[in-house]
């Protein structure tokens, strides 16, 4: 369920039914919200979907090309390959360019560290991993019929050119492997997928391509960034000034800019000091940092304030000041993770249960059989760090030790005296998820699949653990355990305008926001925090005040024996 | 060699509207400089920072006027230290005020300061002033983004001589104001301030010099 975002039915209408009655009568309810059976995303992107898609971006459709014309996409189309064959007879270098992308390969070599990242070898702390369950995950692979690890990446037709340029809304993408029996109703009643009606409608990337995948990202609306979610799909101007249609209404690519299909913008190696920042006019802008577009002095030099705002530059990241709070908008992030819980079944059949009801009215499972307990923040306060943009994974190789504390799923470097580093904000997320015992290493699962071992179905950690690790060759001890660990995603998107940035005190003050990183490597005002000076100002003021007035005391002393 | 008690001008015109400008201005800065340090919540952070930032740059201002002034016109022989009267007038504020005794200072015309007091001002504006211009503005310069020479040393070190001084300012405030109730009254001792004239002890040669040449110092002339 790894950044997957397709519309799956409840099961039968008496469910949807009993769904719709809450929606109606619970806002505010507080009463816990049962939904039998284990299927996902019952709240779709796809009413999101035809809200935007009405109101196109001007941004959008400036193509000398209109696709709809072309006799090449009259079609008939079957399938997806059917589609991208004819889209690379006219795009004859999109197939090998795409072919090095992120979005297809899954893979990344992180070029500071030398790690081997991507999602296709990479553990997280929401479903943990994808390599294996790809039947499930590949819903969000740009290609075609990813059904386990050993895809072939060679192959152009298999790539999947309509889930990014698609504009109609209607397109979606199934598992492509079928999962557990218990899993299967998900994906009763959807609608035929008209191929040429959307092959006719590609263009630039709307936000609704890419946040089909990234606003759900983690197994559900905002689970894992809490900067990325279905808000952004029409946000308010104050929760991101610059896609609001209030705002700039810039779509995802306006920042995201680059050529060849390769685009600015990573967070396994991010940009935190663009020493570019803007260009001359007809640049490319090849980072999707704000500097690129804003400068390193973006604010007005007209006022104190302003220059004093600029010289903050250097140390703290635009986004730490201009995005006060994550998970804004009414929907929820979430934070906390515990797998312990996974497999409690109601006359044997997996259950959600769904106790948190979010800003926008919506209520999020509290439990869910396949998955355990999740805790949900809005308008959550991020987490501040020196960070210098590169990011060290803990993979399934690297072995840790489970008795110091919390492990690191991602840890990042960056520190005050480092003139490359910035203060900046992250979204922390803590989870109690199995690993290897015996070898102390986190464990590749089994989570997606149609036999005995699959975690969703079966509700076996053992088992799954045990098909995970051998399916892909990694050594298991056989002994597993619960292990926490954090991650940490930096904050990025919901800037908000200029009035809804952070005030100067939020910082500036005793027990501020940076209070923790105030430990004499920088100098922040406003904290007193010079002891040392505190109590020697106090002596010398208080001091000298009673000096005068100990001495105009005997003044009036004296001056009243005289008279005596 | 008769003495004369004559009311003269003894604060000049811009020397009061220095005096009294510089207090507003050294009120202010003390103000909004506690707020940003944080000792003070009166104020928001932003506005105390763009009132301290305006407030220095006029007291800078004046500074370079002052110090102008006072080289020009040699006034500046009035702050130099000297040991005549020095223990007598401390011994006075140390004993004798508590007795009932006179201040036994009198102002004179190439000394319109009680020894004690000219080094005060001769401390406040050798050190202590000093100590504030020579942290604030660097502080300045790195809020402007041109203190890029001044990383080595750091801004916390330069915030700290800022705010120690600033600590030493309220001392001397506290003391000066306190001392203005000592010896004839507070008023006697504002007055001048505020009017220029105070009496002032002559010798003939220089009221008969002051009323040649330079009679508009005169009260009644």
């Amino acid at each position: 369920m790894y950044n997957s975002s397709i519309t799956f039915r409840a099961s039968i209408d008496a469910c949807s039914l009993v769904l719709c009655f809450f929606c109606l009568s619970a806002a505010h309810a507080s009463a816990p919200e049962i939904e039998m059976g284990i299927s996902e995303y019952s709240k779709t992107d796809q009413e999101h979907a035809s809200k935007i898609i009405s109101k196109k971006s001007k941004e959008e459709s400036v193509s000398t090309t209109d696709h709809s014309k072309l006799e090449a996409l009259k079609g008939p189309f079957f399938s997806g390959p059917e589609v991208t064959k004819v889209c690379l007879e006219c795009h004859n270098t999109a197939g090998h360019q795409f072919m090095k992308n992120k979005h297809w390969t899954w893979d990344y070599k992180h070029p500071k560290t030398g790690q081997h990242l991507g999602k296709s070898v990479l553990i997280n702390n929401f479903c943990t991993n994808a390599r294996g369950n790809e039947g499930m995950c590949a819903q969000c692979h740009a290609g075609y019929n990813m059904t386990d690890s050993n895809f072939d990446f060679t192959n152009q037709e298999n790539m999947d050119c309509l889930i990014c340029h698609e504009s109609t809304g209607t397109y979606y993408k199934t598992p492509t492997t079928a999962g557990n029996e218990a899993c299967s109703i998900m994906f009763a009643g959807k609608p035929a997928i008209e191929w040429e009606k959307i092959a006719q409608s590609v263009q630039m990337p709307s936000r609704n391509n890419c946040g089909k995948c990234h606003f759900y990202g983690g197994g559900g609306d905002n689970v894992k960034h809490g900067d990325l979610s279905s808000v952004l799909f029409d946000p308010p101007k104050e929760v991101d000034v610059h896609m609001s249609e209030q705002g700039e209404g810039f779509t995802c690519v306006t920042c995201h800019v680059g050529e060849a299909h390769e685009w600015a913008g990573s967070r396994y190696e991010m940009t935190v000091n663009d020493t570019v920042g803007i260009g001359k006019p007809g640049m490319p802008r090849e980072t999707a940092s704000c500097e690129s577009c804003h400068s390193a002095s973006p604010h007005p030099t007209d006022s104190v304030t302003g220059i004093k705002l600029n010289s903050h530059t250097s140390k703290v990241a635009c986004e730490t000041c201009h995005i006060p709070e994550i998970a804004r908008g009414g929907v929820a992030t979430e934070v906390d993770w515990d797998w312990r819980t996974m497999g409690k079944l109601k006359n044997g059949e997996g259950f959600k249960l769904k106790e948190y009801t979010q800003g926008d009215g919506h209520h999020r499972a509290t439990y869910k059989s396949i998955k355990g307990n999740f805790t949900y923040a809005e308008n959550l306060q991020p987490m501040y760090a020196w960070f210098d943009g590169t990011m060290n994974y803990t993979t399934i190789k690297t072995q840790f030790d489970p008795s110091k504390g919390p492990i690191d799923i991602n840890s990042f470097s960056g520190s005050a005296a480092d003139p490359g580093s910035r203060i900046y904000p992250f979204k922390k997320m803590h989870t109690t998820q199995p690993y290897d015992k015996g070898n102390n290493t986190l464990v590749y699962m089994s989570l997606w699949g149609n036999d005995d071992s699959a975690l969703w179905g079966n509700y076996d950690f053992g088992k799954a653990i045990a098909a995970g690790m051998k399916r892909n060759g990694i050594p298991y001890s056989g002994d597993w355990g619960y292990v926490e660990t954090l991650s940490y995603w930096p904050v990025n998107h919901m800037v908000a305008p200029k009035e809804g940035a952070m005030e100067c005190s939020q910082c500036h003050t005793k027990d501020g926001r940076l209070s923790h990183l105030d430990d004499g490597s920088i100098y922040l005002p406003g904290t007193q925090n010079n002891k040392m000076l505190n109590i020697i100002g106090l002596l010398a003021i208080f001091g000298t005040l009673a000096g005068v007035l100990g001495h105009g005391a005997l003044r009036v002393v004296a001056t009243r024996m005289r008279k005596k | 060699m008769s003495v004369n008690v004559i009311k003269l001008v003894v604060f000049k015109r811009f020397e009061r509207v220095w005096h009294w400008s510089q207090m507003a201005l050294i009120f202010t800065l003390l103000f909004s400089g506690s707020a940003v340090y944080g000792v003070n919540s009166l104020m928001g952070f932003a506005d105390a920072v763009a009132l301290h930032t305006w407030a220095a740059i006029i007291l800078i201002v004046l500074w370079l006027f002052a110090t102008f002034w006072l080289l020009t016109t040699g006034q500046w022989k009035h702050y130099m230290p000297t040991t005549k009267h020095f223990f007598e007038v401390a011994r006075y504020y140390a004993y004798g005020i508590f007795k009932g005794e006179h201040h036994p200072y009198k102002k004179t015309f190439g000394r319109k300061h009680n020894p004690l007091q000219a080094m005060t001002y001769l401390l406040v504006k050798t050190i202590i002033f000093p100590a504030i211009w020579l942290s604030g503005i660097p502080y300045l310069l790195i809020s402007f983004g041109m203190g890029g020479f001044l990383n080595d040393f750091g801004v916390g070190n330069i915030a700290l001589i800022h705010t120690a001084a600033a600590i030493a300012v309220v001392v001397f405030v506290i003391a000066h104001v306190y001392l203005l109730t000592t010896g004839h009254s507070f008023v006697e001792h504002v007055k001048p301030m505020i009017t220029g004239y105070d009496d002032v002890e002559l010798t003939d040669e220089e009221l008969a010099y002051i009323k040649a040449d330079e009679p508009n110092l005169l009260k009644d002339n």
